[in-house]
């Protein structure tokens, strides 16, 4: 199942915030999206997973999900979006209550989630008495219960600390390489990017355009490699000199506004 | 080389359970000694001993439960119509476009009534009998109840909102999973404040129009001037209040133990 962006723009009121972006993201393809703050990367990606309508342009797919997927486009959140009054099990069952299952399957599909980030000894336990990491794997767990094609994944280690971060990287980079399922993954942080993306879509400052889309030339599955790692870190660096001076205008003008 | 001075202390108030009831006792004890000792007119401040002798008579004579019982009963029917309906509308407040301009209106323009001032025009409308009594109940606690339901339903994060409508869960799964768990702690704290209103409203009630319950008995008991037995009903009234407290208290323990 492809995941396509077709001249999307979007304004909040007065405020322009994506212009004609287009792009495609291929079955099992890994899409990275940068650009400095306030370009509306979060904006493209409820745009793309149906949580906003667009001003102009669509977000559409083609092809068929894959059987047995609940859910195709799944989003995985910032901040976790985790339901506090239920236990680690419930949060991962509840996109399932309302699926045509029966209870067995329900519970196999919950069971296979947990086993898969890890949570299976902490099924009894509320997001409160979990870390940042632990929840967000909840949220992982969750999304990965309804069998996606596409996770849209909205910066989702961007409110962990570094170490719990590149842990997380690391189960992101395992759980995406079977190629059966593709992400659409917004970041700021290109390092990120260089790892995770088979492409990255570099977006403006406001309003949002496409200003380039960069493949990574290392294919995902060589990337440990000691000379995939400098291929990598020179573009990372031709990343950041792509944004940096747009960074620094943004940076500027988000603390005026 | 001199120690760093320390300067952060205070600001970290800790309640200490046994101060508080010591402080308790002992202004009963200067009471009961300045009662004995012929200090305090008894007729205008009867004495702690005084009082509970009072509230044992009435108890082995039955009328204490009888007053209770009346009461009770006009309290807890007010409450569960005015909780049920104030539950009804401050939901659909919290979700619904029309419902929310039509009835925020309202609320704003009746909610201010004092509600025993109602009490009058009640009995005009449905007789002398419990039902303008349970009326006047039930629409203090409405209004209180429907304002703290819609804040609640406002206050559930829309994250979690939109989460769900990510995963395409119904709307009545919403509901059911987490917009109610998520107004559930402002709906418990609205519990109290109309428990609390239900009483006042019960006790006004009752001195303005019955022979039973414990309002109806205060005011007997001032019209005759036994202050003793007016005391032991405020006593009542004190302990009501302190028991549903402490009900509220466990039902949020209960429910909200995830927090």
């Amino acid at each position: 199942m492809d995941l396509i962006a077709d001249h999307i723009s979007h304004r909040f009121g007065a405020l322009e915030v994506l212009d004609d972006v287009s792009f495609t993201v291929g079955a099992g393809e890994v899409v990275a999206i940068v650009g400095p703050s306030g370009c509306g990367k979060s904006t493209l990606l409820s745009i793309l997973g149906g949580l906003l309508q667009p001003s102009a342009g669509a977000a559409k797919w083609r092809g068929a999900p894959p059987a047995g997927s609940l859910n195709p486009l799944t989003f995985v959140f910032q901040d976790f979006a985790l339901l506090p009054w239920d236990t680690v099990e419930a949060n991962v069952e509840f996109p399932l209550l309302h699926a045509p299952l029966a209870p067995d399957e329900r519970r196999a599909l919950v069971d296979d989630a947990l086993r898969r980030t890890g949570l299976s000894d902490f099924r009894g336990a509320y997001p409160k008495q979990l870390s940042g990491g632990m929840r967000q794997r909840v949220g992982i767990a969750r999304a990965l219960a309804v069998r996606p094609a596409i996770l849209l994944m909205d910066e989702p280690l961007s409110a962990l600390d570094s170490q719990t971060r590149e842990l997380l990287l690391e189960d992101f980079i395992g759980l995406l390489a079977g190629g059966g399922m593709g992400a659409v993954y917004v970041t700021h942080n290109l390092e990120e990017a260089v790892r995770l993306a088979d492409r990255i879509v570099v977006l403006s400052r406001r309003p949002g355009r496409v200003r380039r889309i960069v493949p990574v030339a290392v294919s995902r599955a060589e990337r440990s490699a000691d000379e995939a790692r400098a291929k990598l870190l020179a573009l990372q660096d031709e990343l950041w000199s792509l944004i940096r001076e747009e960074a620094i205008d943004a940076e500027r003008e988000v603390q005026h506004a | 080389m001199r120690p760093v001075a320390f300067r952060g202390a205070g600001f970290a108030p800790r309640a200490s359970r046994h101060a508080g009831w010591v402080a308790l006792l002992a202004v009963l004890a200067v009471w009961q000694a300045a009662g004995s000792a012929g200090l305090v007119n008894s007729l205008f401040l009867p004495t702690p001993l005084a009082i509970a002798r009072a509230i044992w008579q009435l108890a082995v004579s039955g009328a204490l439960w009888q007053h209770i019982s009346w009461s009770l009963m006009r309290i807890i029917a007010g409450w569960i119509l005015g909780t049920a309906a104030g539950i009804a509308v401050g939901f659909a407040i919290g979700l619904f476009n029309h419902a929310r301009a039509i009835g925020i209106t309202f609320i704003s323009a009746l909610f201010p009534i004092p509600k025993i001032a109602l009490l009058p025009l009640l009995i005009l409308w449905l007789g002398i009998g419990e039902e303008p009594k349970i009326a006047t109940i039930a629409l203090g606690v409405f209004f209180s109840t429907a304002i703290s339901v819609y804040s609640g339903v406002d206050a559930v994060p829309r994250n979690l909102i939109r989460m769900a409508q990510s995963f395409n869960v119904p709307f009545e799964t919403i509901v059911r999973r987490v917009i109610w768990p998520g107004a559930l702690p402002s709906i418990l704290a609205g519990f109290r404040i109309s428990a609390s209103v239900a009483l006042l409203l019960v006790v006004s009630a009752e001195m303005v129009g019955a022979d039973r319950g414990i309002g109806a008995f205060v005011l007997q008991a001032g019209n005759l001037m036994q202050t003793d037995q007016l005391l032991a009903g405020v006593v009542i009234l004190s302990l009501f209040g302190l028991t549903v407290g402490k009900l509220i208290n466990w039902l949020e323990m209960w429910l909200l133990r995830w927090r």
